[in-house]
């Protein structure tokens, strides 16, 4: 038996098999405690269509699936590598063009047009709507995060708090909550911009200067301590914060300078615009920043923190300026979503909400700020799709299973993301060489300058 | 007035039950060529580790004095602080920015003492891009200075030993130091690069005026390049003086006879 | 003085009256914070990772043991040896849960990234997801609401103790705790096993080319810390009920109680458990309920900052 299971093809089907039963479940049924067994029961009984032709129990249906990725397996395991050695020669005149300046400047005007152009396209109040809350949001997010994560290597579990920290400013600046703002005056959400980015900074650097000299997976608990600690407070504080009442009643933005008035109001499109000028100005930043000696300092920090101190470089300093740095966008984010929807409750920014923006950093890719922009859009706009209307029986509550495998699947298959930035890649490739050299002549393919 | 960089008095370092170094007191003199050597396990990178800050030694003083006049003490401080004020190295077994090219590991050694400047960096200034073209020549400058500027936009885990080592070097360099400290460069390096190495630290005093302090193990390059040296065992100075009387003294001979006879014969 | 004085010894009067009451309770707690320490201490000597999925192989256990009750406890409290044999029942079911679960969790999350010799941050990442996908997928198969357990014994006070009453529950835990710690302690000490895990914790290189098998030794640390994270994971769930939340916050103040105890130390775990515990229990008269978890939190952080290495010192074989 053990033999038979040694033998690479059989185990590949068996795993094949695990895996697709693992799907069955996750895209089965649910249960309940009254009825544990059901869900179990359903996602392996429980009628399908076998796409369109007849209908049969879904564990006909996913064997057959399991039996076609097994095949897929096997022929990418005998095929796969001359396969990616062809491809790659196909694509060296491609990729030279494509990494040449202009045609890059023009694929990042073509994006920005279509950016700016896009609300005309989709006219769905839906889709409008998403584009603001659910997609625009998270990607300024997953950008700042990406900036802890991936340039510094930091894993933050936390950044919701900042988030968090962001929308309560636009409350508290806006007069919205108990606590008076800033000289009793009231002023409009779009003062809040500012106050928010820098309070949102300062925080980093107070929560950050103590914590972050802590070693990589302690760094990660702590966050995940301090995302719940200050959900807590907000829960709780009612003097401040109406607790979990929530606040309400927190204003639209508007601009009144001399010539210049605008007033933002229900209309999503609006606010897709306002979101979209931070996506545009917090991505120059950050890429600016991460081809300086900034970006460069962190990526000796991460690469080898004794080295990069006996060059003279303090690294706790820019730990710390990583964190505040990667707060401002959620700070923004923070006051977009407030001032959008006129009232936030502690309630949304739970741990969960920080473990979904890793999830789009890990997926786009840990330091490459195209990969997470992607990665959110991407995870973002399925999301929205799966959860209006009806999809093979789909609940929002599953979206979080699907994000946790997703992440397991990341890390085992594609470490460095959908669009890895080159870095990063060598890095992991460079840990994994360190173990069987045979990986050394990927690793060391191309130069980055 | 003899003028001392270092001066190393009465250290002691303890980890647990383990005394790496015990009561060791040294000086070097501004612009000496001055060697460590010792049996392995002797104490001599946890001397390094001592003088750059890393490791902090339980009894003792270190004071580093810089170019200026200015006399500093080491112990207790970080070791970027360290880096900071002069003092730059090379690591036992080479650690270099591995994902990185060439020319950015040492670039991140020039550019590392210029402040952070992060508004600078974000806003891409003309004041950030002087400062990155200074740092860029000043690296160019090292690379060729080493021998490595065929190599610039070679990932550094691809270099032969010997060139990761001339990385370093560079790397140290770029941080304008006055002292670098160079933990068996020639490890792992065939004799003809031995020679290049023993030119280029000669060159480094030379033509820098970097004062350098060197752990080796192997003999002749030690007594070819060192005007002076301390002899270490068991955490211990056992000996001090020129490289002739080093090669005569009985207590030397004896440690090391008492380690590996290969090592004892090629003194 | 002040009115923080008169705060101060308004709550100072309430401790002295409640306190024997506060301790028995966090002594209780303290045991299930420690139990389920024991697992994060054990993986840690053997990857030096924080296996941050702990948390849901001590819902698993929880899960288990709920539905073994609730199979077969009746209407009528049962007669004392039924009790007793229920009891073990449970344990069994949430040890054997909290096992499989850890034995998956190893083999999916960690040996995978192992083989390939992945960064530390994958790691990291790769349990997160875990952890992610196991509280949500009970979520979706047994509901997302809280139930109680359905209690296999009466629980009134055994006995008092300067006054302060001792719950079945509370005795019930006692006794499941030292025993089973006991048993840990004697295998990681005394057994072949136990001397296989202290030698890959010490230094694996060194274990493996000494005849260890590296795989199955972490796979049966994994397993180990397992059985006792999914028993703690039962007994909690006697107590307070189950839901597929229901690990989290255990996990982190046992992730606490681990470091207190200095992490990597097995004693460490259970004393920094029960410190915890005792300690937690005795803030109740100090600061509302809400900010307890705030309580414990900044104890983590304090001692990471302080004290990293804890009171009693990493260990579990390695030196200094
Ligand atoms: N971080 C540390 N923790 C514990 N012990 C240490 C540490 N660093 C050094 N030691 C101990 O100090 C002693 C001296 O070590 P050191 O590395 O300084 O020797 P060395 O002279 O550089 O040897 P080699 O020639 O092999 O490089 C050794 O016994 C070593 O085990
Ligand atoms: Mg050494």
């Amino acid at each position: 038996m053990t033999e038979l299971l040694a033998k690479p093809p059989l185990r590949r089907l068996l795993i094949t098999i695990a895996v697709v039963a693992v799907i069955e479940l996750m895209t089965g049924p649910p249960g309940s405690n009254t009825a544990p067994t059901a869900g179990f029961k359903g996602s392996f009984a429980e009628h399908a269509s076998f796409f369109g032709l007849f209908r049969t129990q879904r564990w006909v249906l996913f064997l057959f699936l399991a039996l076609v990725g097994w095949g897929i397996v096997m022929v990418w395991m005998t095929n796969g590598p001359r396969v990616r050695v062809t491809l790659n020669k196909w694509l060296v005149v491609p990729r030279k063009f494509t990494s040449t300046r202009p045609v890059r400047w023009g694929v990042l005007g073509a994006l920005l047009v279509v950016a700016v152009l896009l609300p005309h396209i989709i006219n769905s109040p839906f889709w409008q709507a998403a584009m603001v809350e659910q997609i625009a949001v998270y990607v300024l997010l997953a950008i700042g995060l990406n900036v802890v994560v991936g340039f510094a290597g930091l894993l933050d579990l936390g950044y919701v708090a900042f988030y968090l920290i962001g929308a309560y400013t636009a409350a508290w600046v806006t007069g919205a909550l108990p606590l008076p703002p800033l000289f009793n005056h009231a002023l409009n959400p779009f003062w809040a911009i500012p106050i928010a980015i820098a309070l949102v900074m300062i925080t980093g650097i107070l929560l950050g200067a103590p914590t972050l000299r802590l070693r990589g997976d302690y760094l990660a608990i702590v966050t995940l301590g301090f995302g719940e600690i200050v959900t807590i407070f907000a829960n709780n504080l009612y003097g401040i914060t109406d607790g979990s009442l929530g606040s309400k009643l927190i204003p639209h933005p508007s601009i009144h300078l001399g010539p210049l008035k605008y007033v933002w109001g229900l209309k999503p499109v609006p606010y897709y615009y306002l979101a979209l000028g931070f996506v545009v100005l917090f991505l120059i930043v950050f890429s600016l920043l991460e081809h300086s000696r900034v970006g460069r300092a962190w990526t000796a920090i991460r690469e080898d923190e004794v080295a990069a101190e006996s060059v003279g470089i303090n690294p706790l300093k820019y730990k710390v300026m990583a964190f505040a740095i990667g707060a401002a966008s959620a700070g923004f984010a923070g006051v977009l979503t407030a001032s959008q929807s006129n009232f936030i409750f502690p309630s949304s920014f739970t741990l969960t909400f920080s473990i979904n923006i890793l999830v789009l950093v890990i997926l786009g890719g840990m330091g490459s700020i195209a990969g997470v922009v992607l990665g959110a859009i991407l995870i973002q706009t399925v999301t929205e799709w799966l959860n209006n209307g009806q999809h093979w029986g789909y609940q929002p509550s599953d979206l979080y299973i699907y994000l946790g495998a997703l992440l397991i699947v990341m890390m085992i298959f594609r470490p460095a993301g959908l669009i890895p930035s080159k870095r990063r890649k060598r890095e992991i490739l460079l840990s994994e060489a360190d173990h069987e050299n045979s990986h050394m002549d990927e690793v060391l393919l191309g130069d980055d300058t | 007035m003899s003028d001392i960089i270092f001066d190393v008095r009465n250290v002691t370092l303890r980890f647990g039950g383990v005394i790496s170094l015990n009561d060791v007191s040294l000086h070097q003199d501004r612009g000496e060529i001055l060697a460590v050597i010792g049996p392995n396990g002797a104490g001599k990178t946890s001397l390094f580790n001592s003088l750059t800050g890393v490791y902090q030694p339980q009894e003792g003083t270190i004071n580093f004095t810089g170019r200026n006049g200015k006399s500093i003490s080491i112990i207790g401080r970080k070791a970027y602080r360290v880096a900071n004020f002069g003092v730059a190295r090379t690591f036992q077994a080479s650690r270099m920015f591995s994902a990185l090219s060439t020319f950015e590991n040492v670039k991140i050694g020039a550019e590392s003492h210029r402040g952070i400047g992060v508004v600078g960096a974000m806003l891409h200034g003309p004041g950030t891009r002087r400062d990155e073209k200074r740092s860029d020549e000043r690296t160019e400058e090292l690379l060729k200075f080493v021998g490595l500027s065929a190599k610039a936009n070679t990932i550094a885990a691809s270099l032969s030993y010997g060139d990761r080592r001339r990385l370093e070097i560079a790397r140290g360099l770029a941080t304008d130091p006055q002292v670098l400290l160079l933990d068996e460069p020639a490890a792992g390096t065939n004799p003809s690069e031995k020679v290049e190495l023993a030119n280029l630290i000669r060159r480094v005093r030379d033509n820098m005026g970097v004062s350098i302090l060197l752990i080796e193990h192997d003999m002749k390059l030690v007594m070819s390049l060192a005007e002076r040296l301390y002899v270490l065992n068991f955490g211990g100075v056992i000996a001090e003086g020129t490289p002739e009387e080093v090669r005569a003294n009985p207590v030397v001979i004896e440690a090391y006879l008492g380690s590996t006879t290969e090592e004892a014969e090629s003194i | 003085m002040g009115a923080f004085g008169h705060y101060l010894l308004a709550h100072l009067d309430t401790l002295k009256h409640e306190f024997w009451a506060l301790f028995v309770g966090g002594v209780a707690n303290g045991l299930l914070y420690g139990m389920i320490a024991v697992g994060y201490t054990l993986v840690y000597g053997v990857l030096r990772l924080i296996n941050f999925a702990h948390s849901e192989i001590f819902m698993a256990g929880g899960f288990a043991g709920y539905f073994v009750m609730k199979a077969l406890v009746g209407a009528s409290a049962p007669s004392a040896f039924a009790s007793v044999g229920l009891i073990v029942l449970g344990i069994v079911a949430g040890g054997v849960a909290g096992a499989v679960m850890a034995a998956l969790l190893e083999r999916v999350a960690y040996r995978t990234l192992r083989r390939r010799n992945a960064p530390r941050l994958a790691y990291l990442i790769s349990a997160i997801g875990a952890s992610y996908f196991l509280f949500n997928l009970a979520g979706k198969e047994f509901g997302h609401i809280a139930v109680s357990t359905p209690q296999p014994y009466i629980n009134h006070a055994v006995f008092h103790i300067f006054g302060a009453p001792v719950l079945m529950y509370y005795i019930i835990i006692l006794i499941a705790g030292v025993i089973m710690f006991i048993a840990l302690d004697r295998l990681v000490a005394k057994t072949r096993l136990g001397r296989g895990i202290r030698a890959v914790a010490q230094d694996a290189e060194t274990a493996s080319l000494m005849g260890v098998n590296i795989d199955r030794t972490i796979a049966i640390t994994f397993i180990v810390g397992g059985a006792l994270g999914g028993a703690a994971g039962f007994l909690f769930a006697m107590g307070t009920g189950v839901v597929y939340t229901m690990g989290f916050v255990p996990a982190l103040k046992a992730f606490t109680a681990a470091v207190l105890g200095g992490i990597g130390n097995l004693r460490g775990a259970m004393i920094g458990g029960l410190i915890l515990g005792v300690f937690e229990g005795l803030c109740v008269v100090f600061v509302q309920a809400a900010y307890i978890d705030v309580v414990a939190f900044g104890i983590l952080v304090l001692v990471l900052l302080v004290r990293p290495t804890g009171i009693l010192g990493e260990r579990l074989g390695r030196s200094a």
